[in-house]
């Protein structure tokens, strides 16, 4: 139980997806305009994330490594991945048609989100058993998610404020994803201890 | 190697025949009017209307939020019909048929203050401080937004000339109803 929770603690702030391993950062510059649909964009790439990395890890166990055909997997991955987008998008459209519009184009976008690769590519290579990969994929996600919304946040209170006119718009938030970055990266000496 | 084929046939068959059904459960009504509406309009997505494409305003016309006049380009014709799709009874006697039209620089006035060729939204104005400043006709859309900026009032929304290119023969149907852009008078 210990060893779960630590897995996913680790992988929300110690190897936070975004900041740390610096994947998926299409999405946390282009949907964190407003708070809603970043949460609305971490939700959507949860979903698609944990049935990602469980699709994965059967199909790595179920086909490619018995049938040895292990150069197949980014193929068969990205695959897996396309098909639970499409399925996440109809979910979404006919769930919440509002969320769907403020999405746009990121909703399909997430099939070429590479955290969502990464993340199953890096179970396999962490040789991780079932519960270990979804535990990874959702703990990612998790990261992902909070990521999204604490950068949200900050960019709503940035538009308020007086910002010098060099710095203006886009420069100003890729420096405040640089110092947030930073901030997590000092998580890593909570891993040491 | 056949496992390879017939594997990943197999994957994506199934992944295939899963979204077909998902699609089929999950699917949302949307108003076939809509559609309609979207096919009447010219589907340009000019934006002249003020809506993100021809998409949003046929959609915006089915709500009943935007009147059948909406599209400019389209001018009489396409508001006829969309009323008659919509089953209204519009007096467009009003409406000026005018064809397209573009924006138009009166190099006496214009002073060179580049604050037309800022606004424009496709760029379609040319000129540096100073000088006089000309449009470039293929890119105009005729939206209007820099014939407001001008401080000198030296814009004016004027019909395409018709040229040897562009000219054609009143369509047999319609003939005196609706004369050709610019009259039908050549002017080069």
């Amino acid at each position: 139980m210990t060893e779960y929770l630590l897995l996913i603690l680790g992988t929300v702030l110690v190897n936070n997806v975004v900041l740390v391993k610096f994947l998926g950062l299409c999405p946390f510059m282009g949907v964190s305009n407003k708070v809603d649909s970043a949460l609305g964009m971490g939700m959507a790439t949860t979903f698609v994330l944990t049935l990602s990395t469980a699709a994965g890890w059967a199909l790595e166990h179920g086909l490619l490594q018995p049938l040895d055909m292990a150069y197949l997997r980014i193929l068969t991955f990205i695959l897996v991945i396309a098909a639970v987008v499409q399925f996440t998008e109809m979910v979404i459209k006919k769930i919440s048609p509002s969320l769907y519009q403020v999405l746009g184009i990121f909703l399909p976008l997430i099939t070429t989100n590479c955290a969502v690769l990464g993340v199953a590519l890096l179970n396999i290579q962490e040789n991780h058993g079932f519960v270990q990969s979804v535990l990874y994929g959702f703990g990612s996600a998790t990261g992902f998610t909070l990521v999204m919304v604490m950068f949200a946040g900050l960019r709503e209170r940035l538009a308020l404020s007086m910002v010098p006119k060099a710095f203006g718009g886009a420069p100003i938030s890729f420096i405040t994803a640089g110092l947030l970055s930073m901030a997590f990266m000092g998580f890593a000496g909570l891993a040491a201890h | 190697m056949l496992e390879a084929i017939v594997g990943l046939t197999a994957l994506g068959g199934g992944l295939g025949v899963f979204l077909g059904v998902a699609a089929k459960r999950l699917h949302v009504e949307s108003s076939p009017l809509e559609g309609e509406l979207e096919e009447i309009l010219p589907g340009q997505n000019c934006g002249q209307c003020g809506y993100p494409g021809c998409a949003a305003a046929a959609v915006a016309v089915a709500k009943g939020e935007a009147p059948v006049t909406v599209c400019p380009p389209g001018g009489r014709a396409v508001a006829h019909a969309l009323a008659e799709k919509l089953c209204l009874t519009v007096d467009l006697s009003g409406m000026a048929d005018t064809g397209p039209m573009v924006a138009h620089v009166d190099e006496t006035v214009c002073i060179g203050c580049t604050k037309c060729a800022r606004k424009c939204p496709t760029d379609a104005i040319v000129g540096a401080a100073k000088q006089i400043h000309g449009v470039v006709q293929d890119a105009c859309t005729g939206c209007g937004a820099c014939v407001e900026t001008c401080p000198a009032h030296g814009i004016a929304l004027q019909a395409i000339p018709v040229t040897l290119q562009s000219w054609y023969w009143p369509k047999p149907g319609d003939a005196g109803a609706k004369p050709p852009a610019g009259n039908g008078v050549l002017t080069q």
